[in-house]
């Protein structure tokens, strides 16, 4: 099949298509259903029916309403086909048939109706009571139409395993009958909060790939970026989804500065700003005052994206605001006490203060069993040992932090830094 | 991957002083507002018309400027946006849900790709790389900030 098949062509099209409108038809199919995952069930078959059919008629007007009425039809197909069929399922045949004739109407503009269900979708596919990674997956898979396929590789991950996480993942919302709802109250800023770091997590997948040979994977950063500007919009009196948004648009302006041609990393002091991404900083300074204008307290999202903006703000590393950073960690700290925000602490403790200062709170660190097997500790350690002059110490920790990362691009640069520690001793 | 749309100029859009039809600006308004809550669009801005604008001729070492307007409105352009979506393909999707800013008669909008990271080998030489090395003992580590 070549590029120019006008098979392929349509092909194309509908993968195109899928990707807009598959949450709006998976999260409405769930509405009806009651069953997120029957929902997409049924949504991928329109989607295969779509595939066998499109090719030959064209894509239709309405993409969306067409594969949620062919969706619909298969639910009452399957509820009729359905020998054990309660009287529930009889009802909600009728239910559904009584829908199509009124031809529900999914075309622009997104109603509120749909706003509401695709934020309920968000939600469940981040409930707390499914693991973190079996979140990321669903929540790509619903949210961001990607295929099985398209998650394995951005995971790294064997399709099969991928496919069986979502399985599962769906079957456990399924038997802990988890509602298809917006929590309120009290629980609703817990449950944002695991949405976010879903949201977050995916984006750091892309951007410091935890494990393999590239650096960063930025479509999986897009796709993180994609959900939180659409969760930005569905909640936008959330701040602190408007500090998550803020934090990633900065982070992901660096990108193409991340990374030497030839894959090694290129730390934030030796990137070339002038090639940072000005409208991403721009929509993340913005999206930081929007979060502003609604709450003067800064949550841990916020405060990261601040820290961020101060990075962005200093045109050369040495204009950078390290008291300001300072002030912002040890928020970002008494906020959500950790051995890594301490350790970041240091680093701007010993910018504003000298490398000594860095290196006591680091060393306080160092019994922290959490971080004993943390890379960026021994890095951080040696690259202060470093500039105190102390080199043989510095080689070690180097090598040491080469050994703990996972990352062979990052390992490679850490062991040519222990390499440097040998030359010049008396000019640091 | 980044696309930029670009809305050609209209004999319309080309009138001096004259605002776009409210009806037209209204489902402008709300098809951008769809756009940004899919997460798809960056950043868009309108254009004066040309008769605002010049344009400035390179000929060898020397330049020629000359003021708008201009009379091939076809090849002129209105305004643009910045959409971010996985393919072509997606964004020609997205364009054709977009109203006719003639209505009732043509428009065209063009749509290209914006050069990425990738697009891009080279991006520091070896010496650059090298005085940066250089340079780096003054500056902190901050692979945790990086």
């Amino acid at each position: 099949m070549s590029a120019t098949d006008p098979h392929h062509a349509t092909h194309r099209t509908i993968e195109a298509v899928w990707r807009i409108e598959s949450a709006r038809v998976i999260a409405g199919l769930t509405r009806l259903t009651r069953d997120v995952g029957l929902a997409e069930d049924l949504a991928q078959e329109a989607l295969v029916a779509a595939l066998e059919q499109w090719p030959h008629s064209g894509v239709p007007d309405n993409p969306a309403a067409w594969l949620t009425a062919t969706a619909q039809r298969r639910a009452i197909d399957l509820f009729r086909r359905n020998a054990n069929a309660a009287r529930k399922h009889e009802e909600l045949a009728h239910e559904l048939e009584a829908l199509e004739q009124t031809s529900p109407d999914l075309d622009f503009p997104l109603d509120n109706t749909i706003a509401d269900d695709l934020l309920r979708l968000v939600f469940i596919a981040c409930h707390p009571i499914l693991t973190a990674e079996s979140r990321a997956a669903l929540t790509l898979r619903l949210l961001g139409g990607l295929t099985t396929d398209e998650i394995a590789r951005a995971f790294l991950t064997p399709e099969p395993t991928i496919a069986q996480r979502i399985v599962r993942a769906k079957r456990t919302l399924a038997d802990k009958r988890i509602p298809f709802e917006v929590p309120r109250g009290p629980e609703l800023a817990d449950r944002l909060s695991s949405v976010l770091e879903v949201i977050y997590l995916i984006f750091n997948e892309g951007y410091s790939a935890t494990a393999g040979d590239d650096l960063m994977r930025p479509t999986l950063c897009e796709d993180a970026l994609r959900l939180g500007r659409v969760l930005a919009e569905l909640t936008p009196t959330e701040p602190e989804v408007h500090g998550l948004v803020a934090l990633m648009e900065i982070q992901a302006s660096r990108t193409r500065t991340r990374v030497t041609p030839a894959g090694e990393p290129i730390l934030l002091f030796d990137q070339n700003r002038a090639q940072w991404d000005q409208l991403l900083i721009r929509r993340g300074l913005t999206a930081i005052e929007r979060a502003h204008k609604m709450n003067p307290t800064r949550g841990p999202y916020l405060l990261q994206a601040e820290i961020a903006a101060c990075h962005a703000h200093a045109r050369t590393p040495s204009e950078t605001d390290w008291p300001r950073i300072v002030i912002l960690y040890t928020e970002l700290a008494q906020l959500t006490p950790s051995p890594v925000i301490e350790l970041n602490r240091a680093v701007g403790v010993s910018m504003v203060h000298g490398p000594q200062a860095g290196l006591a709170l680091v060393d306080a660190l160092a019994s922290e069993p959490s971080l004993a097997r943390y890379h960026l500790l021994s890095s951080v350690r040696a690259d202060l040992l470093y500039k105190l002059g102390r080199r043989p110490e510095a080689r070690t920790e180097f090598e040491r932090a080469a050994a703990l990362t996972r990352n062979t691009r990052e390992r490679d640069l850490l062991l040519a830094r222990a390499a440097s520690c040998e030359t010049d001793p008396t000019n640091p | 991957m980044r696309f930029m749309v670009i809305v050609k100029a209209t004999p319309e859009s080309e009138k001096g002083g004259a605002l776009p039809d409210p009806e037209l600006l209204l489902e402008m308004g709300k098809y951008n507002e769809e756009l940004s809550k899919a997460g798809v669009l960056l950043a868009l801005d309108g254009l004066h018309p040309s008769s605002k604008g010049a344009r400035v001729k390179f000929s060898g070492k020397s330049h020629t400027v000359i003021d708008g307007p201009f009379t091939e409105a076809k090849e002129l352009i209105a305004g643009f946006s910045i959409l971010q979506v996985k393919s072509l393909e997606e964004a020609i999707e997205w364009v054709k849900r977009a109203p006719n800013c003639n209505p009732g008669g043509d428009s065209e909008v063009e749509i290209r790709q914006i050069f990425e990271m990738e697009d891009f080998a080279p991006v520091l030489t070896e010496e650059q790389i090298q005085h940066k090395a250089e340079k780096r003992a003054k500056l902190p580590n901050q692979t945790a900030h990086a």
